[in-house]
């Protein structure tokens, strides 16, 4: 790791100005960046800590929406984010504990990696993404492998999630990270069923409008049988083929659907 | 009732009390006083030549105390092999040199080509970084197939090819073993790969260097297995260093698993750097170095042919085998596929004709050698999986074929067609013990329940046996050891009867402190808490070979013995002469010396004051002290044997598997820490699971490492593997050495892998898909690839 500065501002504002400096990252719950600095494949000049920002803290329930913080420990939304099970139940497996209990849905969904769970989730259930400037919808949000609509030094400050009538996150782990190899969020809600699906594509998390359109005229495993996923695009790595993948993206709705 | 002290019980492991308070000391935790840090720049190209290297800049950084190149090492010897193969024409193997220091190429991804020493090891990093080397790419060699053909681009340009040697055994049964495999009334084949790994002990390798101007002496601590053998290697044909002047420490080792017997090029590094600089210089390994430095294990391309008659009976075993010996030649690599693996190809099994063929192959890869097992689970992987394919091929009961085939228990001692004699062994009886502990009955009830739920279950047999407590050394100098294999041991008794036993075996993990002491303590009948072990010290122990190949109970133990019944037979002297009886009339029981027939005793304590204060002492006939040192060499190999069973649930839907139990019925011989051995068996498991489901390392085509951290290279957890069912109560004791042991470390890692696969195989075959074979390890995807291949 290269030497840094390091500044953890109370406020979001004071956060936005303290990323004005060139090369400077907003850090929350580290899991990704720490990592690549140890390995010298990150060099930022400082570090902006979002996590003793009280506001960007905490879950709560709104009507049919559960508002998560941006920096919200995946163990706090395992803990309090009943309301919307099938969310609880993903950020409960996510990594490890120590992994769940630095780690935030904001840093999680800010660096977009194509194998991790969160991003579904948002996704799945079309979600909104409140940033410091504006509120940005997840259809809009993630742009392709480890990029989002996000703005140079813009911050996510909370994510508001429809509550669904029925929902499952279904993750097949990596053998090795346990990431998800594929993972798929299957979302029914009074106007139709959203499916995301992530870890499969070489453009990140995407969702799967065959199943969407099959589910939503009848929500049951077997609504899916018929339809087949396209391996173009499909990643292609030491632990599955694009095949493979494809594969798991429909064993794993069919099972997200009956566990829903 | 169980003994709760010596022999037969299950002490608890003493060493554990510093290991689980985190007050071990180990090589990490040694800092020196004006110590230095060492940053080895290792290539990040599998092959190339190197142009420059401009390391001022670097140097002139606050904080670098040197940089240094192989120029430094000009006149130095390269890292040693340790093991000469002689090919199928009796001519010596290719063996390259293996400089400390990259000289004018690099071979593979982490071939050392500077050191930076700087004050601290981040100040050491950021000048390594600033050291500039211009490298011009080569095409990599990383198939062997491949690096064994015409015009194969050559990773040593001054050997004749890639090929270290062509090896056949037993070289005069060619021809007969074609002819029975050609008469056969069915042959069984089967192509596979062994896979290789990555050795990943939890404590990464450290050295650190130190030297005493004042009396020329050095210091080297490192995490070894072997530290007489680094001193050996390191001081006779590197540094040039008399054994007198060096000493090698290897204090607590946090796992070594084979890939901590061999001499690194770091080790030397530091030893020759401490000295030209007269500072102590550390380096410590980082995870991510330990993927491209540490030797890897197995990487064997196997076809077998197995030949039966009419009765199924086996009448031939044919094999050929490409080995990889990475980059350059490991310490004990050209062993590992020829007599360590060649010589197992007979299993438990009769076959009369056996013919091995082995081509070790230079490649751009790490160096591959010894890991947990070494050979012997390759042997035991390819048999045991041609074994299976043959009961199915001829509808058999694969436990039956096995039984038809075993060698029975009147047939020992068993000579081999492989030059191997077993001396003891009941295959009958492990295989009925795994069979009682597994309701195997059951099994199609299970399986229907399975299916039901939609998973397909399946049921896989293995049966292994190994040659451990390496070596009969002059069998093994015979064979190309350019080393003997016996062990040591000197008992020392203090004035008030409590011992030191500084033993040649080393423990990094196995529990030796517990295990050793409670075998002197059981010979004289005192509590255990006497009895310390000393190791890991060239100042302290006598030269002893080290801890591998299952070797430390059976050959180390066997030289305690020894030791330990010359102090008795002397200590018996003394008593003699304080009771003023005869010799022959003392008797030792628990911690007592009696004249028989009598009602005089005196205790061990006693006897031993009296050898140290030799006021009443029969001082014309023997010398006053109580210490002791005997060297064990073995009459032969022990052969420890027995049956694995797996079950298993494969999901169709995703390929995954589930273990759902594993059984191991073991036949150790005598067993001295039933609990240690347990976990032994344990450790083993996991790491053969883990290699037959999970672990993999592996290169692209231009030599990069592909599984270079945990993200892609899988280790086994917990929640991966069942609860086990360990056996050992099947004991055919050996019946060479004293104790009648046989070594447990490795059983582990070579019986289980096959055992795995054969379930998976049978699993699949059950649910209409009639795979023959999948590569290990057994991922989610290669499942489910392989039964879409048969759809």
């Amino acid at each position: 790791m290269y030497n840094f500065d390091f500044e953890q501002p109370g406020s979001v504002e004071d956060a936005v100005a303290a990323l004005k400096e060139e090369d400077a990252l907003a850090l929350s719950g580290g899991q990704t960046l720490i990592p690549s600095m140890k390995q010298r494949l990150n060099a930022p000049s400082k570090l902006v800590s979002l996590t003793g920002i009280e506001a960007l803290k905490g879950v709560c329930q709104n009507g049919d929406t559960l508002s998560v913080g941006a920096a919200t420990t995946h163990a706090t939304v395992a803990a309090e984010g009943g309301a919307y099970a099938a969310l609880a139940a993903l950020a409960g497996g996510i990594g490890d504990p120590a992994v769940r209990n630095r780690g935030t849905l904001g840093g999680s969904l800010a660096n977009n990696d194509p194998a991790a769970c969160y991003p579904s989730a948002v996704l799945a259930s079309g979600a909104t993404v409140v940033t410091n400037a504006r509120e940005i919808a997840a259809d809009d949000f993630f742009d392709g492998m480890f990029a989002t609509a996000l703005d140079e030094g813009e911050i996510i400050t909370s994510v508001n999630f429809p509550i669904p009538e029925k929902a499952s996150y279904q993750k097949f782990e990596q053998p090795a990270s346990r990431f998800a190899l594929t993972g798929v969020f299957v979302a029914k809600y009074a106007d139709g069923v959203r499916v995301a699906v992530t870890g499969a594509s070489e453009e990140g998390v995407m969702r799967w409008a065959e199943a969407e359109a099959a589910l939503s005229a009848d929500f049951s495993s077997e609504a899916v049988d018929g339809l087949s996923v396209a391996a173009d695009g499909l990643i292609s790595d030491l632990h599955g083929t694009p095949e493979y993948r494809a594969n798991l993206i429909k064993v794993l709705t069919k099972r997200a659907v009956a566990a829903a | 009732m169980p003994k709760d002290q010596g022999i037969g019980a299950s002490s608890k492991r003493r060493e554990d009390v510093r290991f689980l308070t985190g007050t071990g000391n180990y090589t990490d935790d040694i800092n020196l006083v004006n110590q230095t840090y060492a940053h080895f720049l290792r290539s990040d190209v599998a092959h190339g030549t190197i142009n420059s290297i401009d390391a001022s800049a670097a140097e002139a950084m606050e904080g670098v105390v040197k940089v240094f190149t192989a120029k430094d090492f000009e006149g130095v010897g390269g890292i040693p092999c340790g093991w000469q193969v002689t090919d199928r024409e009796g001519n010596p193997m290719q063996e390259p040199k293996h400089p400390i220091l990259a000289e004018g190429k690099v071979r593979h991804v982490g071939d050392p080509i500077a050191v930076v020493i700087a004050e601290s090891p981040e100040l050491a990093r950021d000048a390594a970084e600033a050291v500039e080397v211009d490298i011009t790419e080569l095409p990599a060699v990383v198939d062997m197939k491949a690096a064994c053909a015409e015009g194969a681009t050559k990773v040593h340009d001054d050997l004749s090819s890639n090929l270290c040697y062509d090896w056949g055994f037993v070289e005069e049964n060619r021809d007969a073993v074609d002819q029975a495999i050609k008469s056969a009334a069915h042959v069984t084949t089967l192509e596979l790969t062994n896979n290789r790994l990555v050795a990943n002990p939890m404590e990464p390798r450290v050295a650190v260097g130190d030297y005493n101007r004042a009396n020329d002496e050095h210091t080297l601590y490192t995490t070894s297995q072997n530290p007489h053998v680094i001193r050996l290697l390191m001081g006779a044909f590197v540094l040039g260093i008399p054994e007198h002047k060096l000493r090698v420490v290897a204090p607590d080792v946090g796992g070594g698993f084979g890939t901590k017997i061999f001499h690194y090029a770091e080790e030397a590094f530091v030893t020759f750097a401490a000295k030209a600089l007269n500072r102590p210089v550390k380096w410590t390994c980082s995870r991510s170095e330990a993927f491209i430095s540490d030797a890897h294990g197995r990487d064997h391309v196997t076809k077998i042919e197995l030949a039966l008659d009419s009765d199924n009976k086996f009448t031939a075993i044919r094999t050929e085998t490409y080995a990889n010996m990475g980059a350059y030649l490991s310490t004990f690599a050209p062993s590992v596929p020829t007599w360590l693996h060649g010589t197992l190809m007979a299993g438990n099994y009769t076959t009369p004709l056996i013919y091995v063929n082995v081509k070790a192959v230079f490649t751009n890869t790490v160096p591959v050698d010894a890991y947990r097992g070494a050979g012997r689970p390759e042997a035991t992987f390819q048999l045991e999986r041609v074994v299976d394919k043959a009961a199915r091929e001829l509808g058999m009961d694969p436990a039956e074929l096995r039984r038809l085939n075993f060698i029975k228990p009147d047939q020992f001692p068993y000579e081999t067609p492989v030059a191997v004699a077993y001396d003891t062994g009941n295959y009958h009886a492990t295989l009925d013990k795994a069979l009682d502990l597994t309701d195997y009955a059951g099994f199609d009830a299970r399986a229907a329940e399975s299916k039901a739920n939609g998973k397909m279950r399946g049921f896989g047999i293995a049966h292994y046996i190994e040659a451990c407590g390496i070596a009969p050394s002059n069998l093994v100098g015979q064979l190309g050891a350019r080393a003997g294999l016996y062990e040591s041991a000197t008992v020392r008794v203090n004035a008030t009867g409590s011992i030191a036993v500084m033993t040649g075996s080393h423990s990094h993990g196995q529990g030796h402190e517990t295990t050793f002491a409670q075998v002197v303590a059981d010979m004289i009948g005192i509590d255990e808490s006497q009895v310390d072990i000393v190791h890991g010290d060239t100042s302290k122990t006598p030269m002893g070979m080290g801890t591998y190949g299952s070797r430390s109970i059976a050959v180390g133990g066997s030289a305690m013995v020894r030791a330990a019944e010359k102090v008795i037979n002397k200590a018996k002297k003394i008593a003699a002469h304080l009771m003023e009886a005869a010799d022959a009339d003392i008797e030792l029981k628990d911690g007592q010396f009696s004249v028989a027939g009598t009602d005089k005793s005196v205790a061990w304590g006693d006897v031993c004051l009296a050898a140290y204060v030799p006021h009443n002492y029969p001082l014309e006939e023997i010398e006053p002290g109580l210490e002791e040192t005997a060297f064990y060499d073995p009459a032969n190999f022990t052969y420890p044997s027995g049956a694995y069973f797996c079950e298993v649930e494969v999901d169709p839907g995703t390929g995954k598997i589930e273990i759902l139990g594993f059984t191991a019925a073991d036949d150790f011989g005598n067993v001295i820490n039933p609990m240690i051995v347990e976990g032994q068996v344990h450790g083993g498991l996991a790491q053969g699971l883990g290699q037959a489901m999970l672990e993999n390392c592996v290169y692209d085509d231009n030599g990069q490492l592909l599984s270079g951290s945990y993200m892609d290279y899988a280790m086994p957890r917990a929640h991966d593997l069942p609860n086990f069912t360990v056996d050992h109560s099947c004991q055919t004791p050996c019946t060479h050495n004293p104790l009648g042991v046989k070594g447990c470390g490795e059983a582990g890692a070579i019986g289980s892998p096959p055992a795995l696969v054969n379930a998976v195989i049978d699993a699949l075959h059950r649910g209409g898909y009639p795979v023959e074979h999948i590569d290990m390890p057994l991922s989610p995807s290669r499942v489910w690839n392989a039964m879409q291949s048969v759809k």
